[in-house]
């Protein structure tokens, strides 16, 4: 089967999620990724969304983290300061995804603003729940398109520190922390070395071992397309 | 004070330049409520809000915001707010200044407010350029000697929230995602609660909470009061709006146009 980008990223992300691993999801790609390894080899993982949500089954994927669905299947919803107090905060988190609009070679991320925080260019929506995440958790997993404006040598604003990210996935391949800074230990099927490095803002490291990734299975990919988003056509 | 119309609520109790906060964690968001303070004309308010969307993205770009504290604004899974970036990024329709927190920070001081403490506790505001952008500061453990960041508590004027039902003596009973719906109420001077109906007597419903009459303030009905959000068990989130609500919101005279045809001109409830 054929597969797109954001499918691979999904899967390989997904991979990485062990049989009952407690993940602190947000809403897209790390929502899909981790719906996908509950569906597949990680029936036992537990879903937590920040809305309160613990131990949350949807069916269909949802637009936003406070979807009723969520609500509906989830073992147990709790409020928003008692989530980030004694779940968060409490050390029973295993796993915590992360998206940003900048990421550097420490995996410091940036989801703030673009240019000068007085005047910014772009007024992002913030940091929401990554800082206290970032920290809080035992694994972070960044899932980011690959890019230049995306992979900076200096972040415009650090919203969050890198200290935990274990892994990179991007529509490329993934990076991980090696000797200090983040260096390329996969390539996705397709892609060689030089897009990887070209899509970098930094000079990219290559690992000594870099590897190609597994393409997706014809049963993740089967697992992955039956996750449908509200709001679909 | 009893169970008003939603139009008295708001004239008597939220005036110019009050720091007042409509919360929904993406349930229960009383966007009518919102939608009637913009009718009113309120000017220089203080915003606060966990998750600022598109009510709070409408009462910006309709100029009664003066200030805005939260965690986290943008349109969950679409996108940004235009209205908020536009008034950020340049000022329009006026400046709004910005205090900016992360979720763990708002959630303790929402705590903090809803306990009558001065600031909250938490593990946080660690590293990173937030704390110098913020007001946080760090404090010292008196019993371990662990340094913890304190940030101060919420203390609105006025808390509006939305819930499903009340009884006809004004005890309020809400559930699904609850969100911070109970600090919010509970640490402000005044506060507002617009629900979809009023019952007479409130029968158990797995995972509810009760917030009782004498701690609510005023008492509003107004069903679907929280469209495009969603009451759990009455009606279900319009994601399709919150999608349409980008190309909206993009364009200053879009945005005027569809406040003055579907807000402005609408009847209050």
């Amino acid at each position: 089967m054929t597969y797109t980008a954001d499918e691979v990223m999904a899967v390989e992300a997904a991979r990485r999620i062990g049989d009952g691993a407690v993940c602190f999801v947000g809403i897209g790609l790390p929502s899909l990724a981790a719906n996908l390894a509950r569906r597949t080899h990680a029936p036992n993982s537990v879903l937590v969304y920040e809305s309160g949500t613990i131990g949350a089954k949807p069916y269909e994927l949802p637009l936003s983290i406070g979807d009723g669905e969520l609500a509906e299947t989830a073992d147990a919803v709790v409020t928003v300061p008692e989530m980030f107090a004694y779940w968060l905060q409490g050390g029973r988190i295993d796993v915590g995804f992360l998206g940003a609009a900048q990421i550097d070679r420490h995996g410091n991320l940036n989801s703030t603003v673009i240019g000068d925080y007085d005047r910014p260019a772009v007024r992002l929506p913030g940091g929401g729940g990554a800082p206290e995440i970032a920290l809080g958790v035992r694994d972070v997993f960044v899932m980011l398109r690959h890019s230049r404006r995306a992979f900076v040598e200096k972040l415009d604003f650090t919203t969050s520190l890198g200290d935990r990210v274990r892994v990179v996935v991007t529509d490329l391949g993934v990076l991980e922390p090696r000797d200090g800074e983040l260096a390329l230990t996969q390539l996705h099927p397709g892609v060689d070395p030089e897009q990887a490095c070209e899509a970098t803002g930094w000079d990219l490291r290559l690992a000594s071992d870099v590897r190609e990734t597994d393409p997706p299975s014809d049963e993740e990919l089967c697992a992955l397309r039956s996750l449908r988003t509200k709001g679909d056509a | 004070m009893p169970i008003v119309p939603l139009s008295d609520a708001i004239r008597e109790l939220v005036h110019d330049g009050d720091t007042v906060a409509l919360e929904g964690f993406t349930h229960l968001i009383p966007h009518a409520a919102g939608h009637e303070i913009i009718r009113q004309g309120r000017r220089d308010l203080t915003l606060i809000r966990m998750t600022p969307d598109v009510v709070y993205d409408q009462m910006i770009g309709m100029g009664c915001a003066r200030k805005l504290v939260f965690s986290w604004g943008g349109n969950p899974g679409v996108g940004s707010l235009h209205r908020l970036r536009d008034a950020v990024e340049n000022g329009w329709p006026g400046p709004l200044e910005l205090e900016e927190h992360s979720h763990a920070g708002m959630a303790a001081a929402w705590s903090a407010g809803a306990s009558n403490l001065p600031f909250g506790v938490l593990r946080g505001y660690e590293g990173g350029d937030l704390p110098a952008r913020t007001r946080v500061a760090r404090i010292t453990c008196p019993f371990t000697g662990e340094e913890l960041a304190a940030v101060p508590s919420h203390r609105p004027d006025v808390g509006i929230v939305h819930s499903q039902r009340a009884d006809r003596h004004g005890n309020v009973q809400l559930w699904g995602i609850l969100g911070v719906q109970k600090e919010c109420l509970l640490a402000s001077a005044r506060s507002i609660v617009t629900v979809e109906e009023i019952i007479d007597e409130l029968t158990p419903v797995a995972g509810a909470i009760v917030l009782p009459a004498w701690v609510v303030g005023a008492v509003c009905v107004v069903p679907r009061g929280a469209h495009p959000s969603y009451a759990h068990g009455y009606y279900d989130r319009d994601n399709d709006f919150y999608l349409a609500w980008d190309a909206i919101s993009r364009d200053r005279d879009a945005f005027r146009a569809w406040m003055d045809e579907h807000v402005l001109a609408a009847v209050p409830a």
